[in-house]
């Protein structure tokens, strides 16, 4: 039996915003079961006293001095834009709110 | 000398004439690009190549030698860019569809330093979509060919970087290696590939795919032309604060004195868990060979463990996928790139956004960024992606306890040689199964470097790879070098002499050069 | 809009339930760049002429942290008597946004660079109330969208959205109070008390302008209801009741308008029999109501983990302690210090912080007044004036140093209370310095005691009954001389010399 099942993955693609097409979803909850199943071993490996390692070489502080550079151009900035007005990036209709 | 042998020349070598004047930088570049032009249609190394701005920039170096500017030691020699890398103004792709007309604003930080030592871009390479793949099947653009059989995968994702110059329509070129994405392809097209230690190049300007297993490095077919490029593009970057803020290490005086033979009394370490089952009998017969040669230049070799190894993939297929899905969150159809509506319902941002990257995205990138956001979703966080920080952490100290005793870890770079393109496509876990030699370093941060064993019982290449301790990258050129130098000497020439005729390619092969 | 629901009396919720708040106070710094990227960061900037690679997250930038935001935000932490944290990491936010250009935001999580601190404030009445801060942390803020089309400019309806990138990357501190109980009926008062607290301490610590109006300064107040029980202890034990969250907040006064309104309306809810929805609610100025936003298909699921790309910061406590020495004296101890100093009473005090009068007393202490002298006119004379003019008291046109030398003048006796009322105006007006408008004026007293004795001779020949009265003993007699010459002198003598003078020509 798959774990991870057609309504997980389409709950994770939503997270992901891709529009996986319905009859996508079982195809993908098969693979994305068997990699899961395979991958699953980590979680046996390290018990709860081994720290986690974000950063393969541990540094820390580095800093930028807060000195100004210059920016790009407008026409720079907007260069690839799908659609521009008014010097700003022109988008679709937003029917959600701002999380 | 005619346009053939200026092609096969070593990047060291043509600097060596560039520098005598007895060749100029337009005639080096145009015969890369005569070569591109000859033989790329059946290898496809290059998305794109820009003959003409090549050919100015060989210009401007030409007139900045004949001015006696204090030039940087490769000037004038042409090189190839993986497309992950952003170039002002050419259109980088990452290979893939959703960035299909993306012109960047900007250089990437070894793409300015690349410019700034006046080596001419001859183009950008293929690659997997987003450097996800180790075949450059996954490329949207069709895939690269191996020089070798081209019915063949050149690696992955950096395989349009190694089959350009294992196919001589490049001296130099730049990959970039998440998970062996530089070396695999080395091993798999008998060229040289360095993935340095991590931080050691600056990856700004690199298409992230796991911020912290991706690095930039060097593909050439030597190891000295390799330490050649890593000493121009090393070194830190304020705008890559993960850079190293150490001196590139002396890759070039190291890579020299490992030609020269010297290795002095190099302690040599067999990864137990990286060989045996699952290896192909001719990539460890090569393997074999190599740890010989080795020994009778003076090596130690001993046999170390490294036990938590066997969780690498689990932790790499963990880590990686979950970075990815973050950084690939701005393929968004708002900015650049891809915009398409839905189609059918009203075009709002959400359903923009989720109709632009099903499309734009191919399959093995979607795959990843699905597993990486449930890797990271609540209640699944802990089990994945922590646990494989916490793999991360029983490596690293594997790797410390091995490189107390040895200088350097060798291993074969791939369990096999190059297979045939299609055969894995529809099977991304035996695909993944392939890197378990190659990620363990990135996962450690620990360079590794991928140079040329010889040919296995199928005539097709196999890698020899080292590994040394974060920072001692110098170890990677002294014994690389001194290896190919053996290998060299053996086969009376340079491996790629062995490989066949390309289609459009003309008279080539050893006795060429 | 909420128009629907009807609101419970204040009183009448409070009666039986506890309010709860947590406030989460967004600090835009005023550092010369932003969080990540070299960007300059003037407000009101032609649209997306300060973006750069990095803060329109064009593939393959990365971030590099300003070192000047890492002070302000440790800075920040020090005053609000926060742990400053050993080692803190940067996160990613992730969820899809376009005004976020990469669709995620480099946020603080597990660890943030400050922890557990308080902010004692002030009420009305100089009460103390001690906030219990939980955390501050470093993010970067979002780009502003603007929507286009559709009947009310608002976001539902717009037919499109055009984004501006100069705000996205700017850097913020966002302050996180931990629950805020026990203020009960004051719950509004102890909200807008301490984001005015807060406010003043980024002042006075200069790492932001800190104006709401600006959105510089931006709060959220979640609010919950729950039972209320007979006392403290068991109060403490009853379990918090679902909240809203308001955004939008974007004045003192909504903030107080707001926390009052959610108060009534979830008691109505409550007492209603109905359940409170936990959800996002939006403040809306003109009708002072809260409305609910979108209720999301699905719970928000940010998928947090380390920022690959920056390392994290382990604080010098060298540092960190150079940074605490250097502190600013903070607002609250600095009132209590100048009260001291100032012998001033409670009500005084509290008088004259309610005027906005401290700054401007202890300037006018500073340029040679005496604290009493200084209080009287600012909250006197001046304090009225501004009432009249309907300005604020640093909005009028007079300085500190113009109130010192008033009261320089009354001490040196060349001018009355009264006199100096019309000095002020003079000054006020614009006829420059007190000395000046006393000169142009020709409001001197005067203390010439030869031109005073001519008026007392002249007052005394008018009236000799009460000359022989004053002889006789019945000193009390000279207040009819004394007005008199005060009137001869246009009321420019000092009233006290005149009677000596009298007595003395007398012969009393």
């Amino acid at each position: 039996m798959s774990a991870i099942s057609r309504d997980e993955v389409a709950r994770v693609a939503a997270l992901a915003r891709l529009s996986v097409p319905p009859e996508e979803l079982d195809k993908l909850a098969e693979q994305l079961d068997s990699i899961v199943e395979a991958v699953r071993v980590v979680s046996e490996a390290a018990g709860g006293d081994v720290p986690a390692t974000s950063h393969p070489i541990p540094l820390v502080n580095v800093f930028r001095a807060d000195e100004v550079r210059p920016s790009l151009s407008v026409d720079q900035a907007l260069l690839a834009a799908p659609a521009r007005e008014a010097d700003q990036f022109k988008v679709p209709q937003i029917l959600g709110e701002e999380p | 000398m005619s346009p053939t042998d200026l092609t096969r020349l070593s990047a060291a070598e043509a600097a060596t004439l560039l520098q005598d004047g007895q060749i100029s930088s337009v005639e080096l570049t145009q015969a890369h690009l005569d070569r591109i032009e000859a033989v790329d249609p059946a290898v496809h190394a290059f998305l794109k190549t820009m003959p003409d701005r090549a050919l100015e920039e060989a210009k401007a170096a030409d007139a900045a030698r004949a001015a006696g500017d204090d030039l940087s030691p490769l000037a004038g020699v042409p090189i190839a860019i993986k497309d992950v890398l952003a170039t002002e103004g050419l259109v980088t792709t990452c290979g893939s569809k959703i960035l299909e007309n993306w012109v960047p604003a900007y250089d990437a930080t070894v793409v300015r330093k690349v410019r700034a030592a006046r080596l001419p871009i001859l183009g950008k390479t293929n690659m997997d979509e987003f450097a996800m793949g180790s075949s450059t099947e996954h490329s949207a653009y069709g895939p690269t060919h191996n020089p070798w059989d081209l019915d063949r995968i050149p690696g992955g994702s950096g395989g349009g970087s190694a089959a350009a110059v294992a196919a001589f329509e490049a001296p130099l070129a730049l990959g970039s290696d998440t998970g062996g994405s530089i070396r695999q392809p080395a091993a798999v097209t008998g060229s040289v590939g360095v993935k340095p230690t991590y931080g050691g190049v600056s990856r700004f300007g690199l298409v992230a795919m796991a911020s912290s297993l991706d690095q930039v490095g060097p593909v050439a077919r030597t190891v000295l032309d390799t330490a050649l490029l890593h000493e121009l593009i090393g070194g830190h970057d304020p705008m890559d604060q993960t850079s190293l803020t150490d001196p590139v290490p002396p890759v070039v005086a190291a890579a020299r004195q490992g030609l020269a033979g010297d290795i002095g009394h190099l302690r040599v370490g067999i990864v137990k868990e990286l060989g045996g089952k699952g290896f192909q009998p001719g990539v460890l017969a090569r393997f074999r060979e190599a740890l010989d040669l080795l020994q009778q230049l003076g090596a130690t070799v001993e046999e170390v463990s490294c036990p938590a190894l066997k969780y690498s993939l689990g932790a790499y297929y963990l880590i990686m996928p979950s970075e990815a899905s973050s950084n690939l969150a701005r393929f968004d159809a708002m900015r650049y790139g891809l915009r398409l509506a839905p189609e059918d319902g009203p075009a709002t941002v959400e359903t923009v956004m989720g109709a632009t990257r099903w499309a734009g995205f191919g399959d093995e990138v979607k795959r990843r960024i699905i597993l990486g956001t449930y890797a990271l979703s609540a209640g699944y966080y802990d089990a994945y992606y922590g646990s494989a920080q916490k793999v991360r952490t029983l490596i690293q100290r594997d790797f410390e306890a091995a490189f107390n005793r040895v200088d350097v870890l060798v291993s074969p770079t791939a369990p096999t040689t190059a297979f045939k393109l299609g055969e894995k496509l529809d099977d991304p876990l035996a695909m993944y199964l392939g890197d378990i030699t190659t990620i363990p370093a990135n996962l450690a941060g620990i360079p590794g470097i991928s140079v040329p064993g010889g040919l296995a019982e199928d005539g097709l290449p196999v890698g020899i790879q080292f590994l040394a301790p974060a920072r001692a990258d110098a170890f990677l050129y002294q014994a690389g070098g001194a290896l190919e130098a053996a290998l060299v000497e053996r086969w009376g020439g340079p491996l790629l002499d062995q490989a066949p005729a390309l289609p459009g390619g003309g008279q080539e092969g050893g006795e060429a050069a | 809009m909420s128009g629907d629901i009807t609101l419970a009396r204040f009183d009448d919720v409070l009666e039986h339930f506890d309010p709860v708040m947590g406030i989460e106070v967004h600090v835009e710094l005023n550092t010369r760049t932003k969080m990540f990227c070299g960007c300059a960061t003037t407000f009101g900037a032609p649209p997306n002429t300060q973006v750069c690679p990095v803060c329109i997250g064009l593939p393959g930038s990365m971030p590099a942290v300003n070192q000047k935001a890492v002070e302000s935000a440790i800075r920040l932490g020090l005053a609000l008597h926060c742990r400053i944290a050993e080692r803190c990491t940067f996160a990613r936010k992730n969820y899809f946004y376009p005004d976020l250009s990469k669709n995620y935001q480099i946020s603080q999580y597990e660890d943030p660079i400050d922890q557990d601190g308080y902010l004692d404030v002030e009420l009305e009445d100089g009460t103390i109330f001690r906030v219990e801060i939980e955390r501050a942390h470093m993010e970067e803020d979002a780009a502003k969208n603007t929507h286009v089309g559709g009947a009310t400019g608002r976001i539902q309806g717009a037919d499109y959205t055009l984004v501006d990138y100069n705000r996205g990357g700017m850097p913020l501190i966002e302050i996180v109070t931990k629950p805020i109980t026990g203020a009960g009926a004051r719950a509004p008062e102890v909200a807008r008390a301490y984001v005015a607290a807060l406010r003043e301490v980024v002042l006075a610590l200069g790492i932001s302008d800190a104006r709401m109006e600006q959105g510089s300064l931006r709060a959220d107040v979640n609010l919950s209801l729950r039972p209320k029980a007979a006392d403290a202890a068991a109060q403490a034990k009853v379990p918090f009741g679902k909240r809203s969250e308001t955004k939008n907040v974007n004045s003192l006064r909504a903030i107080e308008r707001a926390v009052r309104y959610e108060i009534r309306r979830q008691g109505a809810l409550l007492a209603a029999g109905q359940l409170v929805t936990q959800e996002t609610r939006h403040w809306h100025e003109d009708s002072e109501e809260t409305s609910p936003g979108r209720s999301k298909e699905q719970a928000e699921d940010y998928r947090y983990f380390p920022e690959p790309d920056l390392l994290p910061i382990e604080p010098d406590r060298a540092w960190v302690e150079e940074l605490r020495a250097a502190l600013p004296e903070m607002p609250a101890v600095k009132r209590a210090r100048l009260k001291a100093e100032w012998g001033f009473t409670d009500r005084e005090m509290l008088a004259a912080v309610n005027a906005g009068a401290v700054d401007l007393i202890e300037a006018t202490v500073a340029a040679g007044a005496g604290p009493a002298g200084a209080r009287k006119w600012w909250l006197g004379e001046l304090a009225r004036v501004a009432n009249e003019r309907e300005v604020d008291l640093v909005d009028l046109p007079v300085t500190p140093v113009d109130v010192a030398q008033v009261e320089a003048l009354i001490g040196a006796g060349r001018i009355t209370d009264k006199l100096a009322r019309q000095v002020l105006a003079g000054v006020m007006a614009g006829e420059g310095t007190p000395e000046q408008v006393v000169a142009a004026r020709g409001l001197e007293v005067v203390s010439d005691d030869a031109a005073l004795l001519e008026a007392v001779d002249a007052a005394l020949a008018a009236q000799p009954d009460v000359a022989e009265a004053i002889k006789a003993g019945r000193v009390q007699a000279a207040g009819a001389i004394v007005g008199a010459v005060m009137k001869a002198t246009r009321g420019q003598a000092d009233a006290a010399r005149v009677r000596e003078l009298i007595l003395q020509r007398v012969g009393a």
